[in-house]
């Protein structure tokens, strides 16, 4: 996710990352880690394993995925996402819940 | 990347009636493990993965006319080097590389069959076969995708020098990621050969390659690759 402040609340890294942010600490399907000192960016980042990567000529910073597990997945529940279709408008994976669902990935780039 | 233009001719033309979407900063990469395309997920009623991301189509692959010529002058090129016994020659070709993967004849019929069985199919996974047969994610490769989506947004800001800093350096993170790869090519590409297929131009063309503004290229990639490391077998 694209930050142009470190100082982001809980639902604005939780839109980015798909992790939450609760009493337990940050959590994602049933894997929860804690957050000893509370919410921040950089020290949830850390936790996580996410890398942090300045772009300090436009005052922004790009945030990677968790690596604390060795793999993508640290769960088999599907994270949530939210994209925009053609005409603009958003459309949640979760909206599908209930039904089967298959992700197809293709690119004209 | 390419936006809703690039993606727009082909949704018309398919008149899906799922939805399609776009994903111009590579989400289902950093979110699933996505790393080349096409790429397939099945996910069951509960929201639970049954099968991560794996290469996945609908039958047999028809490539467009152009590609299919530069496979053949390739394939050609390919020959004379093993006559010649060049290294190149104990490598698998290009068309056995991209024809890897599954069984393009069959995919379709194991998706069926867990639209039918549902749990009781034998393609579903269990959550710990999911976990551990997602793509690695070693902390070099969080890096990875944060420096290409940095690139990403360099790039729609037109700062292309840092934009393609960044993307170099994804790559370098993360070599087997084809996406962060074809992606910035294309960027490329597109550019310097017009009409529709430009965008799948994803080397420099002859008498630019030093005017190529990344650290590799298809071709050259590709020409390292053993079969199944393009399109691995998971079925």
């Amino acid at each position: 996710m694209i930050l142009d402040t470190l100082d982001i609340d809980a639902d604005a890294f939780t839109a980015g990352t798909g992790w939450v942010i609760k009493p337990e600490g940050a959590c994602k399907g049933d894997v929860c880690v804690p957050l000893p000192n509370g919410f921040s960016v950089a020290e949830t980042a850390d936790r996580l394993g996410m890398a942090l990567v300045a772009g300090p000529l436009h005052g922004v910073w790009a945030l990677g995925p968790e690596s604390i597990g060795s793999r993508s997945l640290i769960t088999a529940q599907a994270p949530d996402v939210e994209l925009i279709d053609l005409d603009g408008t958003s459309f949640r994976l979760s909206s599908l819940r209930g039904q089967k669902v298959v992700i197809v990935s293709w690119a004209p780039y | 990347m390419g936006g809703a233009e690039a993606s727009r001719a082909f949704i018309e033309a398919a008149e899906p009636e799922h939805p399609s979407l776009l994903d111009p900063t590579h989400r289902l990469g950093a979110l699933f493990g996505v790393v080349n395309i096409p790429n397939v997920i099945w996910i069951d009623e509960e929201g639970v993965i049954v099968r991560p991301p794996e290469p996945g189509w609908p039958g047999p692959t028809v490539y467009p006319e152009s590609f299919m010529k530069r496979m053949a002058d390739r394939m050609r090129d390919e020959a004379a080097a093993a006559e010649a016994g060049a290294e190149l020659s104990k490598r698998p070709n290009l068309a056995k590389l991209l024809s890897g993967g599954q069984d393009r004849n069959t995919y379709a019929d194991a998706l069926r069959d867990w639209a039918r069985l549902g749990a009781d199919s034998a393609f579903v996974m269990t959550p710990d076969e999911v976990v551990a047969a997602s793509q690695p994610r070693p902390a070099e490769r969080s890096a990875a995708a944060a420096h290409f989506e940095l690139a990403t947004y360099l790039w729609a800001l037109d700062d292309r020098q840092a934009a393609v800093a960044h993307f170099n350096e994804a790559h370098r993170l993360q070599p087997d990621n084809w996406t962060y790869k074809r992606q910035a090519w294309s960027l490329v590409g597109r550019e310097r050969v017009s009409g529709e297929l430009g965008m799948f131009t994803q080397v420099p063309l002859p008498g630019e390659e030093a005017d190529w503004p990344f650290t590799s290229n298809f071709d050259a990639d590709v020409s390292r690759l053993e079969l199944g490391e393009y399109y691995p077998r998971t079925m």
